[in-house]
């Protein structure tokens, strides 16, 4: 287990060095300077050259990267072009509404996906089940942005259930943030929940044909009974390895979710600094991003470990 | 710290609104106003972004002069002013008993402070040239300042009006992106980034006081996401509505009101001057007559938007309609294009900035051009690379771009600007001008310039950008025009 978890940390390792360079040189490369944006179409080319000169845009690109890279090391991610605050505060702030926003949506998810899994591949074959996969491929087929458009239509516009957009804060109590939460969750879950459904039925469906699985019925266990005991937890690994994937998906691919409940989240930020050139804002969110897929993914694999004992003794 | 100070005084207000909604007895004092854009920070004497002037002008920070509504210059922060007579000093007399939000007086000093901050070599004011010919500003006395210039300049007092010629304070410069401080009726209170800034009524201003209590201005880049927020109620103004298409539905409906005026935009399609073949008259001529502008305000904008024939404001007093001097004629273009040996067309590239009026008007513009045989290849641009593609790079045949600041026909008078027209006897106009001040030889002038440059189909004239906005049906005050970028809510009010 040891060895197993070295392993997969030092290629975490490898990965992150690399993402930090590939991410810099891409950024970098895309025409468009911080300070000309800034200053628009009537500045003087002398006023340009002061700004450039007072964000520290004058030095070399090997410079900029290295200095990059070892504040990220000591945790100072520098500070941005446009909004000159510390970069690693904005992203604190933003993760209060990206993460929580994220994790509402997986349980969401989850907690739809999972029994409509095990209720489809139970009934495999009837009429229960065909109405769940008939749905789940309305839910992967379904644009979430539009999905988002229509509850906004229906419970913003014309139930006045919720608000069409924006976050309240958490100031004003969890049940207030999580109300305004509510919609964008629900539009960044349910296309997800229709894939996990999917995948947990499919899986299930696989490890219900496994001679173990007819050695327990043989033995004299229920239906029912070898499918919660034997078959969902030998179903488990593909379907974690998915909500490994969704969480990394969910908190970076909110960005057109946030843009159409106007959250201040990650990816809005994301959206902004890349139209202002802000390439350290963008250059470190991605940077996170990367960080917590990687680190997900790291996770999930020390999970399947723990689910699959097997995995444990090979290295 | 002042976090936690700002939350426990909005707490109580909130309260206090909750119960006045709850009592109907007295008019709501406060207001969401929503924007597309967000401004990076708050000091608008050190970017061009207009999203800063539109939370912040007249709002927050004043300057000497100041526009108003109507486009027109009236006193600021400066009670009066002399101007010698050869036009080269102004002495201002400043109001009396001004103070900035953070309880300091606003003296003379504070205006030096700022003209020279703005002047100055390390100077990151993204409009300089505004104050490039004063040469010496002197305290006379705390409430006297007196200006020099280096030759005389018939616009100054208007470029003192500018949002980025507001007075700021040296004490409070240091924290001004984060924490502004003005001398205006609001005050700033809090800006959660991403989400919403709100000001407060300032309880010590010098003039006429403001009668809401408090504005929070949201921002909603998406146009789709704009429409849901103010059909749903949850702001009461959207200032710059994105999506014109849905104007008709708010027309109809009762609970708003739609806002349709001017902005100081000329919505133009350049060409660059000094490539070939737009190095030719003949086909920037046979260009501007293949445009039909009518066919791109209804496709482009929904019918929303007027049309020019030059660079020019058509609500200005000096506009002059040259708009027939480049009527839609394809066959005229056709001749042209002809007698410039291009009888078969040519191709060229077309740039597009992200706004609608770009995008969607470009797409119009290619199919008009395709027309008379030029095949113009679209090219989909952010704004940072047109900044720097087109704009510094000068690498373009045509773009579409709205010119947002106000009377800028300037331009025109500089060669090594991106669409680089050259013409000694328009610099030499726009010289004249500058220097001139009498009101009628200026108005002349401005029309002789107008002329010139359509004359010479310098870029192709298409419409002067509207200025949108959509209202919950109560609130009145507002500015239907937009002579700056600003969002005045000084005089705004929710009906009784």
């Amino acid at each position: 287990m040891l060895r197993y978890s070295l392993k997969r940390l030092l290629s975490l390792l490898i990965s992150l060095a690399v993402a930090s360079l590939v991410i810099f040189l891409v950024i970098e490369v895309a025409p468009g300077d911080p300070a000309s944006y800034m200053l628009g179409m009537n500045a003087q080319p002398d006023t340009v050259a002061a700004l450039r000169a007072e964000l520290g845009l004058d030095v070399s690109k090997t410079d900029r990267y290295l200095a990059w890279v070892t504040g990220m090391l000591q945790g100072d991610f520098g500070t941005s072009y446009t909004y000159r605050t510390p970069v690693s505060q904005m992203i604190a702030v933003r993760l209060w509404v990206s993460l929580p926003l994220a994790l509402y949506a997986l349980t969401l998810s989850t907690l739809i996906a999972f029994p409509a899994g095990i209720y489809a591949a139970a009934r495999r074959g009837q009429a229960g089940d065909v109405a769940v996969m008939g749905a789940t491929q309305l839910g992967v087929a379904i644009p979430n942005f539009w999905f988002a458009m229509m509850l906004v239509l229906i419970f913003a516009i014309n139930l006045r259930w919720f608000g069409a957009g924006g976050f309240a804060g958490w100031e004003d109590g969890l049940l207030t943030g999580l109300h305004s939460l509510t919609l964008p969750a629900i539009a960044l879950a349910l296309p997800q929940a229709a894939i996990l459904a999917r995948v947990m039925r499919s899986a299930l469906l696989d490890i219900l044909g496994e001679d173990f699985m007819r050695t327990a019925r043989a033995k004299g266990l229920t239906r029912r009974q070898t499918l919660w005991r034997h078959g969902l937890r030998n179903a488990l690994i593909p379907v974690l390895t998915i909500i490994g994937l969704q969480f990394s998906f969910l908190l970076a691919g909110a960005i057109i979710i946030e843009q159409v409940f106007y959250l201040p989240g990650l990816g809005r930020l994301v959206f902004q600094a890349i139209s202002s050139r802000d390439l350290i804002v963008v250059e470190s969110v991605v940077m996170l991003l990367v960080f917590a897929v990687i680190t997900v993914n790291f996770l999930v694999d020390l999970a399947y470990a723990a689910v699959d004992p097997r995995l444990r003794s090979r290295t | 710290m002042t976090h936690l100070q700002t939350r426990r005084r909005v707490g109580p207000a909130l309260a206090i609104c909750a119960s006045m909604i709850a009592g109907q007895a007295l008019a709501q004092d406060d207001i969401i106003v929503a924007m597309q854009l967000e401004p990076p920070h708050l000091d608008p004497t050190s970017a061009a972004a207009g999203a800063i002037d539109s939370v912040l002008y007249s709002n927050v920070f004043e300057g000497l002069t100041r526009f108003m509504g109507d486009g027109s210059v009236v006193p600021g922060l400066a009670k009066t002013w002399d101007i010698s007579e050869d036009g080269l000093t102004y002495t201002f007399h400043l109001q009396d008993g001004v103070t900035f939000h953070d309880g300091t007086v606003m003296d003379a000093a504070d205006v030096k402070f700022t003209l020279d901050r703005a002047r100055a070599e390390d100077s990151v004011n993204a409009q300089k040239a505004l104050f490039a010919g004063i040469t010496d500003v002197m305290v006379v006395d705390p409430l006297t300042v007196k200006v020099t210039l280096d030759k005389p300049n018939g616009s100054f007092l208007f470029n003192m009006a500018w949002g980025d010629a507001v007075i700021v304070a040296p004490d409070s410069i240091d924290d001004i992106k984060q924490k502004p401080v003005g001398t205006g009726a609001f005050k700033f209170v809090e800006w959660s980034a991403g989400d919403k800034i709100v000001i407060e009524k300032n309880p010590d201003y010098w003039g006429t006081p403001a009668i809401l209590d408090k504005a929070t201005f949201k921002f909603i880049s998406d146009p789709t996401a704009a429409f849901a927020a103010v059909m749903a109620e949850d702001v009461d103004v959207f200032s710059g509505f994105p999506a014109p298409e849905n104007l008709p539905q708010f027309e109809a409906d009762p609970r708003f009101q739609v806002l349709v005026g001017s902005t100081e935009g000329e919505t133009i399609l350049s060409a660059n001057n000094k490539q070939a073949p737009f190095d030719n008259v003949k086909v920037r001529q046979a260009v501007a007559h293949a445009i039909d502008r009518q066919a791109i305000i209804d496709g482009a904008m929904f019918g929303y938007g007027t049309p020019i024939g030059t660079h020019f404001a058509p609500h200005n007093p000096a506009y002059v309609d040259l708009t027939g001097n480049s009527a839609f004629d394809p066959e005229m273009s056709k001749k042209l294009l002809a007698e410039a040996g291009l009888a078969d067309g040519f191709e060229t590239t077309l740039h597009l900035p992200p706004p609608s009026y770009a995008r969607r008007g470009g797409e119009i513009i290619a199919a008009q051009l395709a027309q008379v045989g030029i095949k113009a290849e679209i090219i989909n641009v952010e704004w940072a690379q047109w900044l720097e593609t087109v704009f510094r790079g000068k690498n373009f045949g045509l773009t579409i771009v709205s010119h947002t600041e106000p009377m800028d026909i300037g331009i025109y008078a500089r060669p090594e600007y991106y669409f680089q027209y050259d013409n000694p006897a328009f610099q030499e106009l726009m010289t004249t001008l500058t220097a001139t001040t009498d009101p009628d030889q200026r108005t002349a002038l401005l029309k002789e310039a107008q002329t010139t440059i359509a004359n010479d189909y310098v870029n192709g004239y298409l419409f002067q950008l509207a200025a949108l906005s959509v209202a919950k049906a109560g609130v009145q005050g507002l500015w239907t025009n937009a002579p700056t970028q600003a969002t005045d809510l000084t005089a705004v009010s929710w009906d009784k």
